[in-house]
């Protein structure tokens, strides 16, 4: 595989290892957990690193992990102290925890490979360069390894534990009444979330890992209807935003995290506007189709209230409605155009008259506002 | 050690001071309002503003780079709101993308900037995670200037703020432009948080918005004396953030600050008067035994209520047992009960309480009575 295919695969690998379980993030609304947690597991990096002196041993995914998990716990008790609401203990913990991690690197480890802005931006380009060697066969990059590892344990706990996540994000007092223990269930998820930012951080950095765990499942969140379609549009739109990221990178030269993180928030931006039913376009749609059927409900109760009358001559001439309902011209061409294609009036003359289910319609609206 | 004399760390610790300030008085009202993470977003979407400036004037003079990440981040929260308004995906979601995705875009720029033959970028990098140490004469001048400038509005506009933050229905049935208002102080916080971006940098920015109003909000329940004290907090630990970094050697100064801040939040979180955990612990330890003993000395003044004839009839502790929650330790509170006086045994296993026992049973009925009136 060539560098460029290779860091395609480890960016899409890491797309949906992170859409995995961003998609439970968004819909239990502590998506800037992954924030926090993203920058939080610095210290825990930067200690596992001084132990180790090693950047991929699997030592540091531990303690980086436990330290995301124990970021957390500590972002609960402040909450559950009811001393600082949620938001305010999240923007309080992770700086802490983040100026940490900077001030351990800047004072014992200014000469080694370990900069702030790796952690903070990574940099997929140099990923290929770190190799994954059993004797002397090369089996790829560790980055590739390590994520699709990590974007298999997601799939598999995610799998097992379907049930008791579902449960558990949607209604967390009903599954605790069943025994479901969401407590168990929610550290299981922040565990999986501090593993795969851990993961992400060397190789795409922070940042994009929150891009990605949230602007994948949010996409989704708004074409889907139920968890298990959600859960596989966010995977679906991880993998193609990672695509055109990763592409346009390549064309521009410019940062793959970043673009990607770019090619998120376009796909995010395109289905903002033009999903099927909660798109702005849809939106506007249905509410401009909603005023004009108001409108032809109200031409319907007009020309019913004028039928048969002496002033039926006057009131009901195709050319002269406009002034006694109080509309613009064109609109009330539009109106009575609309009214005519659903058969509800048809033309007598000059005058526009009910048709039989044009009055139906006309006596339910009437009858309607009378309740 | 002259700190004083010292022209540099004097303009580090103004420039420190100012951001503190200013800082610490808006972000008592985005804690309020629950949008601490406001500030988080608004310093990681000020990225491409600031890229952008520079892509298009080539300059890197204070103002302009300001303005530019001003009206990025600025963007951003109209995005989040477009977004929250118009679609169902959360408030979290939303910001959380805003943040990921104008970042990303920023670092899409920076490396299109970073290629130009002319890539006099250096002090770029120092936007993202602040250097304070090159703070220079003209930067402090223009922090201060818009950092006084949001503290003016802010106290022009104190009572509206102030609707803003504890009922904004209020403040609409009363006429008030509550939305044009919110708007108002979501650029007072762009202000603040640009202001500060090249002392702490993007990533700490939060913490500077955050910190000393949670810290404020334990000491007092009244918005003057929070937004007071808030600034002071921040203005505190902007200057011996400033000072410590250097003083000591590889001590980097936004970091600094930000530590020197989330002492003061646990310090006032642990010893606040009344709110604090110190001062709960000790309410609670003078309360939880109180609280145990009380139930089986009102239950055995109960029992003894139906002998009135004989003040000596004891009741087991099989009885009581059935009268408490499960699991309660009833062997201890009852030996507890009697170490105070308050009930004696009065046959094998039968207790019954002393006449000093019922009195208190019979005040804490009066309590009770004061309590439920």
């Amino acid at each position: 595989m060539s560098p460029e295919l290779e860091i395609l695969a480890i960016a899409v690998v890491t797309a949906v290892a992170a859409a995995l379980p961003g998609t439970y993030l968004v819909l239990r609304r502590t998506a800037m957990v992954s924030d926090a947690i993203s920058h939080a597991i610095l210290p825990g990096i930067v200690v596992a690193f001084f132990l180790t002196q090693n950047l991929n041993s699997p030592v540091l995914l531990v303690a980086a992990a436990a330290t995301g998990v124990f970021t957390v716990v500590l972002i609960e008790a402040l909450i559950r102290s009811r001393l600082v609401p949620e938001d305010a203990s999240i923007g309080i913990v992770f700086p802490a925890m983040f100026s940490i991690g900077v001030i351990l690197i800047s004072r014992h480890a200014s000469n080694v490979h370990l900069d702030t802005d790796a952690v903070l931006l990574g940099e997929l380009a140099y990923a290929p360069f770190q190799r994954l060697t059993v004797g002397a066969v090369d089996l790829g990059p560790t980055a590739l390894w390590s994520m699709g590892t990590i974007l298999l344990v997601n799939a598999v706990l995610i799998i097992l534990a379907w049930k008791e996540l579902k449960l558990a994000t949607v209604d967390a007092s009903l599954a605790a009444l069943l025994g479901f223990q969401p407590l168990v269930v929610h550290y299981g998820l922040m565990t999986m979330v501090s593993v795969t930012a851990v993961g992400a951080f060397d190789a795409v950095g922070s940042i994009l890992v929150v891009a990605l765990m949230i602007a994948p499942p949010a996409t989704a969140y708004l074409l889907a209807e139920r968890l298990g379609p959600m859960m596989g549009l966010a995977v679906a739109v991880a993998a193609a935003a990672a695509t055109m990221g990763w592409a346009a990178a390549m064309a521009l030269d410019v940062s793959i995290a970043g673009s990607i993180a770019t090619a998120c928030g376009a796909v995010f931006a395109v289905s903002f506007l033009l999903a099927p039913r909660r798109g702005l376009v849809a939106q506007a749609r249905r509410r401009s189709g909603q005023r004009l059927d108001f409108a032809v409900r109200m031409l319907l109760v007009h020309l019913l209230h004028h039928e048969g009358t002496p002033e039926a001559t006057e009131e009901c001439r195709e050319d002269g409605l406009h002034s006694h309902l109080g509309w613009r011209e064109s609109w009330t061409k539009r109106v009575v155009g609309k009214a005519k294609q659903r058969a509800l009036v048809e033309e007598s003359g000059e005058l526009v008259l009910p048709t039989d289910t044009g009055r139906h319609l006309g006596n339910d609206a009437v009858i309607g506002f009378s309740d | 050690m002259d700190f004083l004399g010292d022209y540099t760390l004097r303009i580090v610790a103004l420039g420190s001071g100012v951001l503190g300030a200013a800082a610490g008085a808006l972000g008592c009202f985005a804690y309020l309002r629950r949008q601490s993470l406001v500030g988080d977003a608004l310093s990681h979407a000020a990225l491409p503003g600031i890229a952008l400036v520079f892509l298009l004037t080539g300059s890197k003079a204070p103002l302009p780079i300001m303005i530019g990440a001003a009206l990025a981040g600025w963007i951003a929260t109209l995005a989040v709101r477009l977004v929250v308004r118009r679609s169902r995906v959360p408030y979290d979601s939303a910001l959380g993308m805003a943040l990921a995705v104008f970042f990303g875009f920023g670092l899409v720029l920076l490396t299109l900037i970073q290629k130009r033959p002319d890539a006099a970028q250096a002090g770029l990098e120092s936007f993202l995670f602040g250097q304070a140490a090159s703070l220079l004469r003209e930067d402090v001048v223009v922090m201060s200037a818009l950092g006084a400038a949001c503290l003016v509005v802010l106290a022009l506009l104190w009572k509206e703020f102030k609707l803003l933050s504890f009922d904004t229905e209020f403040g609409e049935s009363l006429g008030r432009p509550m939305r044009r208002l919110d708007g108002l102080f979501t650029l007072l916080l762009v202000v603040a948080v640009v202001i500060g971006l090249r002392t702490v940098g993007v990533v700490l920015m939060s913490a500077m918005v955050v910190a000393p109003a949670a810290a404020a909000r334990q000491v007092t329940d009244r918005l003057a004396p929070m937004v007071i004290i808030a600034a002071a907090i921040g203005v505190f630990s902007g200057v011996t953030g400033a000072v410590l970094s250097s003083v000591i050697p590889h001590l980097p100064t936004g970091p600094t600050i930000v530590l020197v801040l989330s002492t003061v939040v646990v310090i006032s979180l642990v010893f606040a008067p009344k709110r604090g955990l110190l001062w709960r612990w000790i309410r609670l330890g003078r309360l939880q035994p109180a609280a145990a003993l009380d139930p089986v000395l009102m239950h055995l003044y109960a029992l003894s209520l139906q002998h009135p004839e004989e003040p000596d009839h004891g009741h087991g502790l099989a009885v009581l047992r059935t009268m408490s929650p499960t699991g309660a330790d009833l062997e201890r509170v009852i030996g507890d009960l009697e170490a105070r006086g308050l009930v004696s045994a009065v046959g094998e296993g039968l207790w019954a309480p002393t006449p000093i026992g019922r009195r208190e049973a019979e005040r804490n009925l009066d309590r009770e009575g004061e309590v439920g009136s």
